[in-house]
């Protein structure tokens, strides 16, 4: 059932359904009721001023201006819904045409839009009104034809959105027939917007109605609409105002009630499907007190130390824990792969660090020290700067890394001049020699992002994270987005950054074979949840946790053999509302057993290098030679 | 029997700037019950190939031959009877489905396409589909919100299957899915592979994804097919300089140190324009006359006519000795076998 039909919520919408009832109750029994008292002429009473017995007074004919109001209130309705219903029915089904044609069609279609919505409607209205003949239908039918181009310009572009879908272009290779497309794909799937805006259209239409007929143009004597009684009234307006004023008034409540419903079909369908309302976000937890100076003194080659990093986030469901206890730590020169499927936190853990996460979100963290600054303890201010400073961060979509209005040099240079105060002349050269180390030309300095390829815009956005001369850099799925060839000379660039200024990267993938390749140590995420940290060298085949191990395995080789299926895991990832249980894979593993689901494995250290999160791990297999 | 045969397919696009020529004299066949296939970077003109051989874009020149016989066409008489033999499967799971369909309706619809069904034979088939792509039945009355990427997917590939087509197109159909989940749509794919002798043309950029599907495959560079063979001999030993890139790019677990004959293309000369009438690849080629000052054939002749008679298909005039080895050693090839 589409959501605008469901009982509305808003005061907006009581409001418009509360003034709708009484003018559909007119329209239905107002000629019943009043249509004989509106149309009995009394000679004893014309052009009378209102009194008990007339309270809108009489006109001409000594008829009753109350009774023919409340009477015309059916015709005016009629009218307006009438020419509505056929200039959206005739827009939109031209518009929404736009989607399934072919080539040539449809550049003519659109044009010939474009090409109506040049000329005003109203004129045009008029125009057609006299060239139909004075009366209800040349009206009607004028109006209607005025008002094709706009709907058909909205259908057009709404149909846009779903020409472009791909299961649009199935059901075509599919070789439905046009109209079916039509019917069945496209107009379902633009109806929403077009109920909201027809309705609204529905008010102006009436105006437009009541002008015509005011004109002259419109509903002819003696039939009447409240066009119709304004134009008889308005003659003697200054001896009696109410005779005009009514009709006025009607036509101004109507107008009104249909904008109001328009208002609130849209507010209703711009809210999001029926959901339970959030709960009250709980307290965060509390922020254990800064332990002083437990742990080891940060190592002289420590760059960033975070511990316990829990992110809370408010969903319109409830609030969800994508990331939780989560510790990590990168020493200098080091390159550290965060993997993890979609969903499971990896890149809210990278905002996180670099204090980037939207302001609904909520951290807890016990340390978050960056180069030997506990952040936590700095203010806002001097917490941003010493960010800016010390870390670079790499996006996944570099064509929207960049400002597309701003030149090379000028992003480039933008944050030395900022928070290093350096002069125009000694950024530009510094620019210059970044660009150099990641092998671009200095000649693209001068140029815009849209004049580069997508591996020079991400060179580009490398360089300008070492402008700073970062001691972290932070590239989230910085290949995503780009070419295998292209992908492999961004790879190498970061390794030659980390060779040739021991800086520290964190680089966060979804690619286990990507990571193995460049990476000295890997974390596998899972759920929110670290589940293993181990050396890249153990990860093709000493995983020992099961989530990593069918993670290895499901990663197609060239070199396996076809004949056998990949591994997979069955089921999936939990749902971040109601996370299961004990050990968030549980519910998945082959291998649990009961304590799994009781209790939740924390990460503890199988050697040295190797930490696991996971009650039963799996055995290492036998080293090689044995 | 070859089922489709694509004689020097060129496909333009209108561009801002005129026309552009996405591919550009294309060539290819699929015999039935094998898949082809395809690999290239973004801008290749992969996709571009695909919605032209399901009559989404006009053809500018060439031939497609489906069974025979000339198969395109802009009447609705002639796309009804290319989609009968020829459906396609597209990369973006959040658009793939109609929103506002469940998956019982698209299903019941693509079933419904060519042929009429009661309404027991309809559910009968709704179920019968979904079970062949490995989804719960119980599905059924799922909207594609209420699904994830992977059964999106398949719900996808179970509708182009309703028509019981003999070649599926796949393009890019695991680009924007988690690798686990890669992993069951490949599954499912070799499976339909096996059950239903379905031929394939299987288009993406991950390499060792296209060929755990594929018996041959193409590679296809800047509109053109540069080389083409079956999929162990194209990673036993690739003939054209860029196939070897694209293999040594190709990141391994456990990683494999880069073979030293495919260094890595310099980054600042990937825009350079190709020459005209000579090699498209000329400009970054190990072997070609950046390397090599002598080998000005490259820019001067085109590689692409005389390719159909070099080893392999390689349009490349300077292949490598046979024997030289690829960058990867292949894994056993069973399926193959098993299937021929």
């Amino acid at each position: 059932m589409p959501r605008i039909l469901r009982l509305p919520r808003s005061p907006l919408a009581w409001t418009a359904l509360a003034m709708l009832a009484p003018l559909l109750l007119l329209a239905a029994l107002g000629p019943f009721l009043w249509g004989e008292a509106a149309d009995r002429p009394d000679v004893t009473a014309v052009l009378e001023g209102p009194s008990l017995t007339h309270p809108f007074g009489t006109d001409n004919l000594g008829r009753d201006l109350l009774a023919r109001v409340l009477t015309a209130t059916r015709l005016s309705l009629l009218l307006a819904c009438a020419a509505t219903l056929l200039s959206a029915g005739a827009g939109i089904l031209l518009g929404a045409s736009t989607a399934v044609l072919a080539g040539r069609a449809r550049r003519w279609l659109g044009a010939l839009i474009t090409l109506l919505l040049a000329f005003p409607g109203l004129l045009v209205a008029i125009f057609l009104a006299v060239v139909f003949g004075a009366g209800a239908t040349g009206a009607l039918l004028a109006l209607a034809v005025a008002g094709v181009p706009g709907s058909a310009r909205l259908a057009q572009t709404l149909a846009a959105g779903v020409a472009g879908t791909d299961h649009l272009a199935a059901a075509r290779v599919l070789g439905l027939r046009r109209h079916r497309l039509i019917l069945r794909h496209v107009l379902p799937n633009i109806a929403e917007p077009l109920l909201l805006s027809t309705t609204t259209a529905a008010g102006t239409a009436l105006i437009a109605l009541s002008g015509l007929s005011f004109l002259g143009l419109g509903v002819q004597p003696p039939a009447y609409d409240w066009g119709r009684l304004l134009g008889q009234g308005l003659d003697r307006i200054y001896a009696q105002p109410l005779p005009a004023l009514a009709p006025g008034l009607a036509v101004l409540y109507a107008a009104l009630t249909f904008q109001l419903l328009g208002e609130a079909l849209a507010g209703g369908a711009a809210r999001r499907p029926h959901r339970a309302p959030a709960p009250p976000a709980p307290p965060a937890p509390p922020a254990p007190p800064a332990p002083p100076a437990v742990g080891e003194p940060a190592g002289g080659d420590e760059v960033l130390r975070i511990d316990d990093l829990t992110v809370e986030l408010p969903t319109p469901d409830g609030v969800i824990r994508p990331v939780r206890d989560v510790s990590l730590t990168l020493h200098a020169g080091e390159i550290v792969g965060l993997v993890g499927e979609s969903g499971s936190g990896k890149s809210l853990t990278a905002l996180a660090i670099a204090d980037l996460l939207p302001a609904q979100a909520r951290v807890s963290r016990r340390t978050h020290r960056l180069l030997g600054t506990e952040l936590t303890a700095l203010p806002a201010k001097e917490r941003d700067r010493h960010l800016a400073t010390t870390l670079a961060m790499v996006f996944q979509n570099p064509a929207s890394a960049l400002n597309p209005a701003l030149r090379v040099d000028t992003q480039l240079t933008e944050a030395v001049r900022a928070h290093r105060g350096a002069g125009r002349t000694a950024a530009a050269a510094q620019a210059v020699h970044a660009l150099r180390r990641v092998a671009l030309p200095p000649a693209l300095l001068r140029s815009r992002p849209h004049q580069l390829s997508g591996g020079q815009r991400q060179c580009v956005l490398i360089a300008a994270g070492l402008m700073v001369r970062p001691g972290l850099i932070i590239a989230d799925e910085p290949t995503t987005a780009l070419d295998v060839t292209v992908q492999r000379q961004v790879t190498d660039l970061l390794a030659a950054v980390r060779r040739e200024s021991g800086t520290a990267v964190l680089f966060i993938s979804h690619d286990l074979a990507l990571v193995a390749g460049l990476c000295d140590r890997v974390l596998v995420m899972y759920a929110g949840t670290v589940v293993e940290s181990l050396p890249t060298d153990r990860l093709a085949d000493s995983a020992r946790h099961p989530y990593t191990r069918a993670l290895v395995e499901s990663v197609p080789r060239l070199t396996a053999d076809r004949g056998q299926p990949l591994r997979t895991v069955e089921g999936s990832p939990p749902d971040p509302l109601a996370p299961p249980p004990g050990c968030p894979f549980q519910p998945r593993c082959a291998h649990r057993r009961d304590r799994c689901a009781a209790e939740a494995p924390a990460l503890t250290g199988l050697d040295a290098d190797h930490r696991v999160a996971c009650w039963h791990p799996l055995p290492a297999p036998a080293t090689a030679g044995a | 029997m070859t089922l489709l045969q694509v004689a020097d397919l060129t496909v333009r696009h209108h561009g801002p700037h005129g026309p552009v020529t996405a591919v550009d004299g294309v060539s290819l066949e699929i015999p039935a019950g094998r898949t082809l296939g395809l690999v290239g970077e973004s801008g290749s003109g992969k996709s571009s190939l695909a919605r032209a051989l399901v009559g989404l874009s006009p053809v500018h020149s060439g031939r497609v031959l489906l069974d025979g016989r000339a198969a395109g066409g802009r009447t609705l008489r002639a796309r009804r009877r290319l989609g009968r033999r020829v459906q396609v499967v597209f990369q973006d799971p959040d658009t793939a489905l109609d929103p506002r369909m469940t998956v019982r309706q698209t299903l019941a619809e693509a079933a419904t396409a060519f042929r009429r069904l009661d309404r027991p034979a309809r559910a009968e088939r709704v179920a019968g589909l979904l079970d062949l792509v490995g989804l719960d039945p119980q599905l059924a009355g799922r909207l594609p919100r209420q699904l994830s990427g992977g059964q999106r997917q398949r719900v996808a590939i179970a509708r182009a299957l309703a028509v019981e087509p003999a070649l599926l197109i796949a393009d890019e159909i695991t680009s924007a899915l988690d690798v686990s989940v890669q992993a069951a749509v490949l599954n499912t794919i070799r499976d339909l592979q096996r059950r239903l002798g379905l031929a394939m043309l299987f288009i993406g950029h991950n390499l060792p994804a296209v060929c755990h599907v594929s018996d041959a495959v193409a590679v296809m560079y800047r509109g053109r097919i540069v080389e083409s063979a079956p999929t162990a001999d194209l990673l036993r030993a690739p003939r054209h300089p860029y196939t070897r890139a694209l293999l040594a790019a190709v990141p391994g677990l456990p990683p494999a140190p880069p073979p030293p004959d495919a260094a890595p293309l310099p980054l600042a000369a990937a825009e350079a324009a190709a020459p005209a009438g000579g090699c498209r690849f000329a400009a970054l080629c190990p072997v070609g006359p950046a390397r090599h000052a002598e080998r000005t054939v490259c820019t001067e002749r085109d590689p692409q006519p005389g390719a159909a008679e070099r080893p392999h298909r390689a349009a490349c005039h300077f292949p490598p000795d046979p024997d030289t080895p690829g960058p990867f050693r292949p894994g056993p090839d069973t399926p193959e076998d098993e299937r021929s």
